[in-house]
């Protein structure tokens, strides 16, 4: 067990290279600097703030130098908010966006894999077709449809809830957010976990469990639950990355300061260490859920853990 | 002379099995028909396309022509202007047809780039195998831990805003769920008989893969299409959101429904009518792709 | 008295395509510690009728008719008081040993579970009683297996986990279908070794399923020949082995591989069982039978009784069937 950790750890380090390395190059070849755009600098000034930057360095020693960087966790100075760095910017916005993204988190993996198991147990029932017409509904509906919509309904007209801002995450402004967020992940647990329910209620060690007199609670939670969370579990890595890094969309109807925010603002104002520190981010993180999610396989599955 | 005779009897072989494969699809377009949901999201498909194509005819308004009296309108049969109008007094029904030609195209046009590299990358890494195919899905991985908007960012100082290129470009970047899936395909179609009965008489690799691996995946390729338009619609309406998209006076869905949020307290109308287009448009998409894949994949009945 | 009476047993399924009727009108019984063995090819209904007993069935099928147990009908009982019959009164032993054992979970609790719930022991109790049941089975270094997964025992071991799960509570009953046909043929004949050993130490009754005579002479009293869902023979099992009254079961017979009579050929029955859902008036076997008159075609032919405790359904004189064979 212990070996297949460290293999797998060891696996994901190339492919973390391979990806800053690519994104370094991409973002530096890519035509027009942060500072083209601005109005007309005297060429003096220009290649005084690139020298400030490094920019005038060969591409090698820059890329070596934002290497041994960010191996210290240093991502780069902004280069739109000037007196800041990358990582302080990071790491004001990230905690924003992990709460709300965990609170998205916890709330569709509990409600999904509920209904997705209520739905499975009564197949072809009314309750069935009401809880995947409403997964459907969730994962079709884009959530800058059902966001407005909310802030129409709830802060507009029944004027319950603030229609946005963010207040330290106080649960009011956190409610609309994380249920426009967490409609779509929802639908899509409840739907997969359907299907994986009712594909192991249908094997043969379930006959086994039921012919042994046990009953269904028991069945549920002690022969089907596992199996049947397998599928799941390979889906939870991404998801978990997606929603943490926060959603561009729901940041920016809510105004929400978050990750998302901070995407889109370096991406519009062409703050390229801005948008590379965030890729290198989400790209580390993606990387290491997927690696969590195979660790977290071979627990679940002895077959795997053996072999 | 053995080896012609061979080579014959191998096609003749092939040529019962085609025949049984024609039959298998036969068989699932009869199943595709019986399901009522995907049959009638089909038809309101083909009422949304001719929609986006005549409705601009249809009326007397042009996309772009403001109309400084009728700022904000609502919908009025009297007027002409049967969806309203926004917030410059434009005809939300020519914008609404003309946004949705925008869509539907970029949501096909994305999809199309990426079933075609998707299916190609697919089928070589899967059928050659080895250390080709271990390479090849290290790339795999590595593009899918880069996050989508970062492509774009780089596609977009690229391209400049070249729409219609950029949605090539992301169909460039977004096969990579295809390729896995074709892959996946591959590795089982492999050992079946008829492509083993190919190394008989020496078929070069790459007609095995475009002649027998590629007819075989094409099923799976369609359900994974039905899943990818609707996503390109949703990125186009992602990007126009953010402002990245399609360029003024010329608008899309996604442009419109970032429009009609902003004011949808004055004049919800503005919201509601790119909003439900949107909505059933991915609605049609979804349940189409449920009937192929019940049709298609009898195990999952 | 009789300690199961199955009568009428019908077992249907709603599929697209209609209904199938998968068992029709069964009726047999079992004593105290008898041995009834149910043979036909795959697809005749043996399983269903088992998994119809102990309400097993799959989502799209029902039964009808009536199965009582000690007096008792178990047939479509809510899934409640069934769960009070399985394991603890009529314990069942599935034909696929690698698939019916969770491979999520050790075989310890696997076996403990059973006993927790039926007779109220705790874990420990029951863990003690386990270890002492997969000896009684002949598991070598039973004690290790306790805390194993399923993947890490061979297909005969595995089974020997089924069977020692299935007698766990001293069951009156035990359904073993096609305990083993998933196993190599040595293994095959240790099982069956076991499975009469058993019967005898712990006086179980048994319903043996199988598609294999060989099986049937070994262990059995009596013997139920399916054949599309329908009885065809029914009687002791001397009769049937040394004098077989139906076509079908002569055709089984002669399937039965002959070790002894040196440069035997292997007969097999010609054809296939019919679809079930095309399933047209007339002997269900009459395609196959050599046999077969046009009459055979028409009317299928009733259960009647046929000498002392025996049943069949054909046309056919026993006079005439002496030609045949």
């Amino acid at each position: 067990m212990l070996s297949f950790i460290l293999r797998r750890i060891l696996e994901a380090i190339p492919t973390l290279l391979i990806l800053i390395t690519i994104s370094f190059f991409l973002i530096r070849f890519a035509p027009g600097s942060p500072f083209t755009t601005e109005r007309k600098m005297p060429p003096e000034v220009l290649a005084n703030i690139e020298a400030k930057y490094g920019f005038d360095k060969p591409l090698y020693e820059q890329y070596w130098s934002y290497i041994s960087g960010l191996a210290q966790g240093d991502l780069g100075p902004s280069f739109v908010y000037k007196d800041y760095s990358v990582s302080e910017l990071v790491a004001t916005a990230f905690p924003v966006s992990l709460k709300i993204g965990l609170t998205v988190f916890v709330v569709s993996v509990v409600l999904g894999v509920f209904l997705g198991i209520l739905a499975a147990l009564y197949q072809n029932t009314w309750a069935d077709y009401t809880i995947m017409s409403f997964s459907v509904a969730g994962i079709v509906i884009p959530s800058y449809v059902v966001a407005p919509l909310l802030i129409l309904l709830f802060a507009i007209y029944l004027k319950w809830l603030p229609a946005g801002g963010w207040n330290d995450g106080g649960w009011q402004y956190m409610l609309l957010p994380v249920v426009a967020m967490a409609k779509g992940f929802t639908g899509y647990i409840a739907r997969i976990m359907r299907g994986s329910m009712i594909e192991v209620l249908n094997q043969d060690f379930i006959r086994t469990a039921r012919a042994k007199g046990l009953p269904t609670r028991t069945i549920m939670l002690r022969h089907a639950l596992r199996p049947a969370m397998m599928p799941l579990a390979s889906v939870l890595g991404p998801a978990m990355v997606g929603v943490i890094t926060g959603s561009v969309v729901i940041e920016n109807i809510f105004g929400i300061p978050g990750m998302g925010q901070l995407f889109v603002n370096g991406a519009l104002n062409r703050d390229y260490s801005m948008v590379l520190g965030l890729t290198i981010l989400v790209g580390a993180l993606t990387i290491a859920f997927n690696a969590i999610v195979d660790i977290a396989y071979a627990y679940i599955d002895p077959k795997i853990r053996y072999s | 002379m053995l080896a012609t005779a061979r080579k014959g009897l191998v096609e003749s072989l092939q040529n019962n099995l085609e025949v049984e494969g024609r039959s298998l699809w036969q068989d699932a377009w009869r199943r595709f028909l019986n399901n009522r949901a995907a049959i009638a999201s089909l038809f309101v498909l083909g009422f949304i396309a001719l929609f986006v194509l005549v409705a601009p005819m249809l009326s007397s308004y042009a996309y772009d022509e403001p109309d400084w009296g009728a700022m904000h309108a609502p919908p009025s049969w009297e007027s002409g202007h049967y969806f309203g109008t926004d917030a410059l007094g434009r005809d939300l029904f020519v914008r609404a047809a003309l946004g949705g030609r925008i869509s539907l195209l970029v949501g096909i046009l994305g999809t199309l780039v990426a079933v075609l590299i998707g299916t190609a990358y697919g089928a070589i890494a899967g059928y050659i195998g080895g250390n080709l195919d271990r390479l090849m899905m290290r790339w795999v991985e590595i593009l899918d831990s880069m996050p989508f908007m970062f492509f774009v960012i780089v596609l977009v100082t690229i391209f400049g805003r070249n729409f219609l290129l950029i949605f090539v470009a992301i169909g460039a970047v977004s096969w990579t769920g295809m390729a896995r899936v074709v892959r996946g395909q591959t590795l089982s179609l492999k050992n079946k008989e008829f492509v083993e009965a190919t190394h008989v008489y020496g078929l070069p690799r790459l007609q095995v893969i475009s002649r027998h691996i590629v007819p075989n995946v094409l099923g799976l390729v369609a359900i994974y299409a039905t899943i990818l338009v609707p996503g390109m619609i949703l990125f186009e309406s992602f990007l126009s959101f953010l402002g990245l998209g399609v360029q003024e006076p010329m608008t899309s869905w996604g442009a419109l429904l970032n429009e009609g949020a902003q004011t949808m307290e004055v004049a919800v109308w503005q919201l509601v009518v790119p909003a439900t287009m949107m909505v059933t448009t991915l609605f049609c998409f979804n349940f189409i792709g449920d009937g192929l894949r019940d049709a298609l994949d009898p195990k999952d009945r | 008295m009789n300690l199961l009476e199955v009568k009428d047993l019908r077992v249907l399924f709603d599929t697209r395509d209609g209904e199938v009727v998968a068992v029709n009108d069964l009726n047999f019984s079992v004593t105290p510690g008898e041995t009834l063995g149910i043979v036909g090819e795959s697809g005749s209904g043996k399983s269903q009728t088992a998994f119809s007993l102990l309400g097993l069935l799959a989502r799209n099928g029902r039964a009808s008719g009536s199965a009582r147990f000690r007096g008792e009908e178990i047939l479509n009982l809510p899934e409640q008081r069934l769960n009070r019959i399985r394991a603890q009164e009529i314990a069942m032993i599935f034909q696929d040993p690698m698939t019916s054992l969770n491979p999520y979970r050790k075989i310890g609790p696997q076996l403990s579970e059973v006993l927790e719930l039926h007779k109220g022991v705790g874990r420990k109790e029951a863990l003690a009683q386990s270890l002492a049941m997969l000896d009684a089975v002949k598991i070598p270094e039973a004690a290790k297996r306790l805390d194993s997964y399923p993947h890490e025992l061979s297909g005969g071991m595995r089974q020997r986990v089924m069977i020692a799960m299935a007698l766990l509570c001293q069951p009156k009953l035990l359904i073993a279908d096609e305990p083993t046909t998933a196993l190599d043929v040595t293994v095959q004949a240790q099982i069956l070794k076991l499975l009469d050993e058993l019967k005898k130490e712990f006086n179980t009754a048994i319903v043996l399923i199988t598609h294999d005579l060989g099986v049937v002479a070994g262990l059995c009293d009596k013997v139920l020949v399916m054949y599309a869902g329908r009885t065809m023979e029914y009687g002791p099992v001397e009769d049937i082995f040394y004098n077989p009254s139906h076509p079908y079961t002569q055709g089984l017979l002669h399937a039965v591989p002959r070790l002894d009579i040196p440069g035997a050929a292997l007969a097999t029955i010609p054809g296939n069982p019919p679809n079930l859902q095309e399933l047209a008036a007339g002997c269900p076997f009459w395609q196959r039978c050599s046999s077969a008159t046009e009459h055979c075609q028409t009317d299928a032919p009733v259960l009647e009784t046929f000498g002392e405790g025996r049943l069949r359904a054909c046309h056919l004189e026993s006079r005439e069937l002496l030609e045949v064979v």
